[in-house]
């Protein structure tokens, strides 16, 4: 049987929902018989491969860079996976909305306003959004994984259920936020 | 002493006292009815519609804590329609104000994140309102954070009908309603407030708390039904 190409990407987010990822701990060892890891921040690839079965996606889309890359996954993967609760509904990455959903304020508000030293908004990084957006915001998404971060039996059990070709059915398993 | 009436719920026959609500009639026979603007010991408004119910013989949907029973009534409390009904009114409660549990004081123990969780909100289908309103934090115990506020008006009938100072009530409508101190004063600046602590009590969310303490460590969630308890008597 041929191994299942999965990708993770990991966009606004802390990496929590990766680390939890990890955690799933030796049962990561039987993943890997069954999986071709082909784009992870835990694997060197550079551009985000095609024909791709399954991609995990972390984090909300918080800027342009981020929403030229989800673009891409989508036409890229058969199966995207919103993991986690940043990915899901925006969470702790899209507070920043509040600052009247806009991207100089934000920056003001965190390299002007709160610095010390130096008070000026960075230039040579990928421009924000106005506003952080959901993973559902701007593509179809395929299955959520909620949690902040999900457990590691959660993104466990949604694997298995997606290598083994079964809709991953999560009421009942999961808590909300 | 009142007229015993009955009445089916669930398949199940039940009798109830005449005037008594459905949700009234339910949880006395253990039959559990989701609801989130009711509680226990105040009036009830029906405003949440998470305690919808089907009725035999009507197409439209009742909310239980305020439709009273009725002679021969055939109640359904669960269904395929009522769940999709249910979800959907949670989904636009957790839209309608950024509702993010992880650093919310309520975390683990809110009513809100627990019936998300029950009907299988995994997601939301409508975009988001990222409102921000000001946190009064003024009062030397409680705060009060309008961004999580599901306007359910526990807090303001439990100050009027419990406390009996109507402190809170609320202002501007839809949306955009706010509950209020006084006429829009900062809590700490109250002139009615007795700091009894009831309508932080009573909030199903993290809006209304006391300072400094996750609410898992201070909700007394049957508080205001065990005063009225005591009250009457019993």
């Amino acid at each position: 049987m041929a191994k299942v190409r999965l990708a993770t990407v990991w966009l606004s987010g802390c990496s929590g929902c990766h680390m939890s990822f990890l955690d799933q701990d030796e049962k990561v060892l039987e993943l890997a018989e069954k999986i071709e890891l082909v784009y992870s921040p835990i694997a060197d690839v550079k551009d985000f491969p095609e024909n791709v079965d399954v991609t995990l996606v972390e984090g909300a889309v918080g800027n342009e860079e981020q929403l030229e890359l989800l673009k891409r996954i989508r036409r890229n993967t058969r199966i995207l996976v919103a993991l986690g609760d940043c990915a899901v509904n925006g969470n702790v990455t899209a507070l920043r909305n509040s600052l009247r959903n806009s991207d100089e304020e934000v920056l003001k508000r965190a390299y002007v306003e709160n610095a010390s030293i130096n008070q000026a908004a960075p230039k040579q990084v990928p421009r924000l959004l106005k506003r952080v957006l959901a993973l559902n915001e701007v593509v179809n998404v395929d299955a959520y994984v909620p949690g902040c971060p999900p457990s590691a039996e959660l993104i466990n059990q949604v694997l298995n259920d997606l290598l083994e070709g079964r809709t991953p059915v999560l009421e009942g398993r999961f808590k909300y936020g | 002493m009142s007229k015993p009436i009955e009445l089916t719920i669930d398949g199940r026959k039940v009798v109830a006292e005449e005037g008594e609500t459905i949700l009234k009639a339910a949880k006395k026979n253990g039959i559990y009815v989701p609801t989130l603007c009711y509680l226990e010991g105040v009036s009830s408004f029906g405003g949440c519609r998470l305690c919808m119910v089907e009725i035999k013989g009507s197409p439209r949907l009742f909310a239980s804590c305020i439709t009273p029973v009725a002679e021969g009534m055939e109640v359904l409390t669960d269904s395929e329609r009522l769940r999709r009904y249910r979800k959907w009114a949670v989904e636009l409660l957790l839209a309608e104000r950024p509702h993010v549990c992880s650093v919310c004081v309520a975390n683990g123990s809110c009513e809100l994140q627990q019936l998300a969780t029950e009907l299988g909100v995994d997601h939301l289908r409508v975009d988001r309102e990222w409102t921000d309103y000001e946190v009064d934090l003024t009062h030397e115990r409680f705060a009060y954070d309008p961004n999580r506020c599901i306007l359910c008006t526990r807090c303001i009938r439990v100050c009027d009908e419990v406390e009996g100072v109507h402190t809170l009530d609320l202002m501007l409508r839809g949306k955009n309603s706010k509950v209020v101190f006084d006429l829009d004063e900062n809590w700490g600046f109250s002139q009615s407030c007795t700091s009894c602590g009831k309508c932080s009590a009573a909030c199903p969310v993290g809006a209304l708390y006391v300072k400094g303490k996750p609410l898992s460590e201070v909700k007394k969630k049957d508080l205001v039904s065990f005063i009225m308890e005591r009250r009457s008597g019993k």
